[in-house]
């Protein structure tokens, strides 16, 4: 079973978030375990708060440990009018596992060495799909660390000290429930959203801005992913050409064996490089594109929970007589929400900007390292055959 | 039958044999008669026709397919018995000195086949001397030197198709020859015994070659009074000597002469002949299912076999499957590998027939262009082929007569007959006693290399495939990303996205265009190896074949003989006449179809080899030219990262 150590994590942290190294609260995980379906994460934390009972301490923790956290934040009624960091998504082994019993079938019209290779990249292909896993639920936390209201919250603050288990777990049959509502909720929401009439510019704006800038986003991320998938497919191949090519080069007795051999050579350097071109856009793009479609639905999420409570408050100053206090709360409650909804948004596109520039270039400049790199394979090989 | 279980047995044995004998016999003849007791299994009656030795005598029962021997003297030999003693005695005398101190290997093999006569009337000790030396010989002198092996190569390369020229009394000008009219004509004229001998001792590696021509010269003269009769005895006592010695010089030489020949082939090489082709021009002609393209055959050459140096023709993929067709039908059973040209694609046809401007149909017109001008280049630079009428008259001639009945080539019917050629020679090779160590291994190299290239064709074409769905999903991506971009609200991120949009669009094209390469310089190279192997194979059961035919005339020939016998048996003067006349006749199939095989044999070998040639340096072109494909498209790729690289970090 994979885990991880620090400092392979830190070296592929793709930091799709930009967050604010606030010292007083420090969290990461250092350590995962897979067993089978269950990955068990450990989080650690170092704090100079008071509130935590010891400076620093590790806990135990499931995702759906996390999901617990992120619905609770997302039910309290004072957080409405903040964006709630996007849940991780489940660790997902699906695809990694399902290639490996391919492979297993496929074992025999393999050369030994050629299934090895095919092995050896599935094996790293599942532990970039762990990795990745390790690192949302770490970012999830990290931002609610960061975040200066959320920060405080009591939940979060018992998800990360106590030290036994949360058993959330049990919770999970009404949690099922809670989803097929919520997505009931949330096509409600959709109407709602779209029929309410807004009085403010800003949330006008927004709202359509998000609405759009959500389905596009999402639209990217599948777009992204089935391009980097069929780079690593090619590069795959490359693994079976340069196999096919070494063991016609060992039959080979005539000139041609060393060309062959340099060729297959050449394939086996090269597939190299393009997997890495493969799992580097994965890593700088795909995995950007992915974390904002789940963050601007966090987004949107602040802004139909802004649509209900305007709802409520028009609803309620229907009421002339009764309630005057209750509109007036309801009313002010909705014009703090707007508030701080207002900045939260303005942040959050600041933070988006930050996170495209940052992985963008990244990309880029890696990009740019690999076609260099292969370059002068190429030109070394090409040099050498002709000089043969 | 004993034929084949005397030529089958792994070469050394006997030889070996022989060498473990003390070295030197006396000559009494009754020695001889007791090597080939050893070697030879006996009939046990045998007529004393002759009237010279009991060497003579004793072996004419032993019968077998063997003594049909190479040698074209003996078909027609009518020999005073003393005449070959005067010819070979001083010949045994001188011919072992060079011999004995192993010097020249080219000397030795000249050796082997004048031994065929010698044995006829000579001692046992020439013979044991032959087998001592020349697999020693053989294998520690001919591959040393260039210098040493050449003249064994051209006793390959040469020296039998002269031999076999020499039997037909047709001159064969191929190109590549040694002038051998004259050779022939120098040998008719060498008729002394003693001018024999005296080449011989002169014979040194350079001159082998024409020095065995004068010895089958004489031989054929001198022996062509002979009796059936006599010469019959004369074949069966050669007998023995003959498949281990051969045998021997087979499996001692196969590596040497491999080396040999392809020296021959880039001398060949050298003097290469200016012939440029090349196809374009594609042009759909006529409308409807009867609409077919039409391709434009240009040709530049310096060749003087052509009326002019540049010439155009207009030729449609019938032409070109009627050119291989004849081609095929003329050279493939001689054993020559006769380029297949690609294969008939109803559906792709089709597609050009009906659709107008389809890409599909442009790349496969595209593709059909490439392959029919690889075919034809192919064709030309094969030496002998280039020399076909039908070539030239295919690259010159303005009309040229519709090919007719080329369907039956239609690509799955192609392959189908490649397949059936296969299944042919894997069912031949089980009842063929390979003799040639050489010919076995090749076939074995060949049939793996098929199943080799076919997956790695399988693979490369699932490497277009998803290089292709990668280009198709970059442009997707592109797409998308450009409608992100239309929807970000901060200006510069936008434009970054639009950036990114056009970056992804041309990477597709890269893309494209490296599926492109892969296919028509990686795939496609692939594919025609797969058919040439297919070729190659045929080849090699064109060999096969004839042996077959060779061992059936051997066959019929001891049936004839048996029948001779019992005739003697019985007593019957009146018939044995008409059974001889049988025997003579069979016995000249025999040879015929003996010399015909090692011909087949000898042309099998040198076009595997030419081949083989050709491969590796056609695989080294296009290696180098994908390689540089595969780097053009890294180069390209660097230059648009960089441009995009200072707009992303433009994002503020």
């Amino acid at each position: 079973m994979p885990t991880i150590s620090q400092e392979y994590k830190t070296a592929l942290r793709s930091v799709s978030v930009d967050l604010n190294n606030d010292v007083s609260l420090l969290i990461d995980i250092p350590d995962a375990l897979c067993e089978r379906d269950k990955v068990k994460f450990t989080v650690h934390t170092k704090t100079t708060l008071s509130v935590f009972q010891k400076p620093e301490f590790s806990v135990p923790r499931q995702h759906e440990d996390f999901i617990w956290l992120h619905d609770t934040l997302v039910e309290t009624e004072e957080y409405a009018g903040l964006i709630i960091p996007p849940a991780p998504p489940k660790p997902d082994f699906e695809s990694p596992r399902e290639k490996m019993h391919k492979l297993g079938e496929g074992e025999a019209t393999m050369t030994k060495e050629e299934y090895t290779k095919m092995k050896q990249e599935l094996e790293a292909e599942y532990l970039a799909v762990f990795k990745k896993t390790v690192q949302v639920h770490e970012v999830f936390l990290q931002r609610l660390s960061s975040h200066p209201v959320l920060s405080k919250d009591r939940n979060f603050q018992i998800f990360l000290e106590y030290d036994q288990d949360l058993s959330v777990r049990r919770k999970m049959p009404r949690r099922c429930l809670v989803v097929s509502s919520r997505t009931w909720l949330k096509s409600a929401d959709e109407v709602l959203i779209s029929g309410v009439k807004e009085v403010d510019d800003f949330f006008e704006q927004e709202k359509t801005f998000l609405l759009d800038y959500s389905t596009k986003i999402k639209d990217s991320t599948t777009k992204a992913e089935r391009m980097t998938r069929a780079h690593k497919n090619v590069a795959d191949d490359y693994i079976h050409v340069a196999a096919i090519l070494n063991s016609i080069s060992a039959e080979e007795n005539t000139a041609l064996k060393k060309h062959l051999d340099k060729f297959s050579d050449m394939f086996e350097k090269l597939r190299k490089v393009e997997g890495r071109v493969a799992s580097d856009q994965e890593l700088k793009l795909t995995e950007l594109l992915r974390y904002y479609t789940r963050d601007i639905q966090a987004a949107k999420d602040l802004l139909y929970r802004r649509a209900r409570a305007l709802d409520k408050a028009r609803l309620k100053s229907k009421d002339v007589a009764q309630a005057e206090d209750n509109q007036r709360q309801c009313m002010q409650k909705f014009e703090k929400l707007s508030e701080s909804g207002k900045k939260e948004l303005t942040s959050f596109k600041g933070r988006r900007v930050v996170a495209f520039r940052k992985n963008l270039v990244e990309m880029a400049e890696l990009e740019i390292k690999h076609a260099k790199n292969s370059v002068s394979l190429l030109q070394g090989c090409i040099e050498t055959l002709k000089n043969c | 039958m004993a034929a084949s279980s005397e030529r089958s047995p792994p070469p050394f044995p006997d030889a070996e044999d022989q060498e473990s004998e003390p070295a030197l016999r006396d000559e009494d003849s009754d020695e001889g008669a007791d090597i080939f007791l050893g070697t030879v299994s006996r009939k046990p009656f045998s007529p004393p026709a002759a009237p010279h030795s009991a060497v003579f005598g004793d072996p004419l029962s032993n019968i077998s397919k063997q003594e049909s021997t190479s040698n074209p003297a003996k078909q027609s030999s009518k020999l005073p018995s003393d005449v070959p003693c005067d010819i070979f005695d001083p010949l045994h005398g001188t011919g072992m000195e060079p011999k004995d101190d192993g010097k020249n290997p080219a000397e030795l093999r000249s050796e082997e086949r004048p031994k065929d006569e010698p044995l006829s009337v000579a001692s046992s000790k020439p013979k044991k001397d032959l087998f001592e030396d020349s697999p020693e010989d053989l294998f520690s002198e001919l591959p040393k030197t260039k210098a040493k092996t050449k003249p064994q190569m051209d006793l390959f390369g040469d020296s039998s198709p002269d031999l076999f020229m020499d039997a037909k009394a047709a001159a064969d000008t191929g190109p590549g020859r040694n002038a051998p009219a004259d050779l022939f004509s120098e040998e008719s004229v060498a008729t002394t015994t003693s001018k024999s001998a005296k080449s011989n001792i002169s014979a040194n590696g350079v001159h082998s070659d024409e020095e065995e021509q004068d010895i089958f010269a004489e031989a054929t003269v001198e022996l062509s009074l002979d009796s059936p009769h006599n010469n019959r005895k004369t074949l069966d006592t050669t007998k023995p000597s003959e498949p281990a010695s051969s045998l021997s010089a087979a499996a001692g030489s196969s590596k040497a002469q491999a080396k040999t020949l392809e020296e021959l082939e880039e001398e060949e090489s050298e003097d290469k002949f200016e012939l440029n082709i090349s196809i374009t021009n594609p042009e759909k002609v006529g409308d409807g299912m009867n609409a077919y393209m039409a391709y434009k055959v240009s040709t530049q050459t310096t060749l003087p076999m052509f009326r002019s140096k540049t010439f155009t023709v207009r030729r449609r993929f019938s032409d070109f499957l009627g050119l291989y067709e004849k081609l095929s039908e003329k050279h493939s059973q001689n054993g020559y590998i006769v380029p297949p040209p690609p294969e008939k694609s109803l559906l792709g046809m089709t597609k050009v027939k009906v659709g107008k401007d389809d890409p599909s149909s442009g790349e496969f017109v595209e593709r059909r262009r490439a392959s029919l001008e690889r075919y034809l280049q192919r064709v030309v630079c094969h030496p002998s082929l280039l020399q076909d009428p039908d070539v030239r008259e295919f690259l010159e001639r303005e009309e040229l007569p519709r090919a007719v009945n080329t369907q039956a080539l239609s690509g799955a019917g192609f392959l189908k007959m490649i397949n059936k050629a296969t299944d042919a020679v894997s069912k031949m090779t089980i009842k063929m006693n390979e003799s040639d160590v050489w010919f076995e291994e090749k076939l074995q190299e060949v049939e793996s290399e098929d199943q080799q290239l076919r997956k790695l064709h399988a693979v490369v074409d699932s490497l277009v495939s998803h290089r292709k769905e990668l280009s198709v999903n970059t442009a997707v991506f592109a797409k998308s990303v450009a409608m992100l971009g239309s929807s970000e609200d901060n200006t510069a991120l936008s434009r970054a996205l639009s950036q990114l949009a056009e970056l992804e669009d041309k990477i597709e094209q890269l893309h494209q265009e490296q599926a492109g390469n892969d296919f028509f310089v990686f795939t496609e190279l692939l594919a025609d190896y797969i058919r040439l192997l297919g070729a190659v194979r045929g080849s090699f059961d064109q060999r096969m074949k004839s042996w077959q035919r060779w061992q059936d005339a051997q066959t019929t020939l001891q049936k004839k003989r048996e029948a001779e016998a019992k005739l003697l048996w019985a007593n019957k003067p009146d018939k044995l006449q008409q059974a001889k006349d049988e025997i003579a006749e069979w016995e000249g199939k025999v040879t015929q179809y003996e010399r015909e095989f090692e011909r087949v044999s000898a042309t099998v070998r040198k076009e595997v080899i030419r081949f083989e040639k050709e491969k590796a340096r056609d695989f080294k072109k296009q290696i180098i030219k994908y390689l540089e494909s595969l780097l053009q498209s890294q180069q390209q790729l660097i230059k648009y990262w960089e441009a995009f690289l200072p707009e992303a970090k433009a994002i503020a």
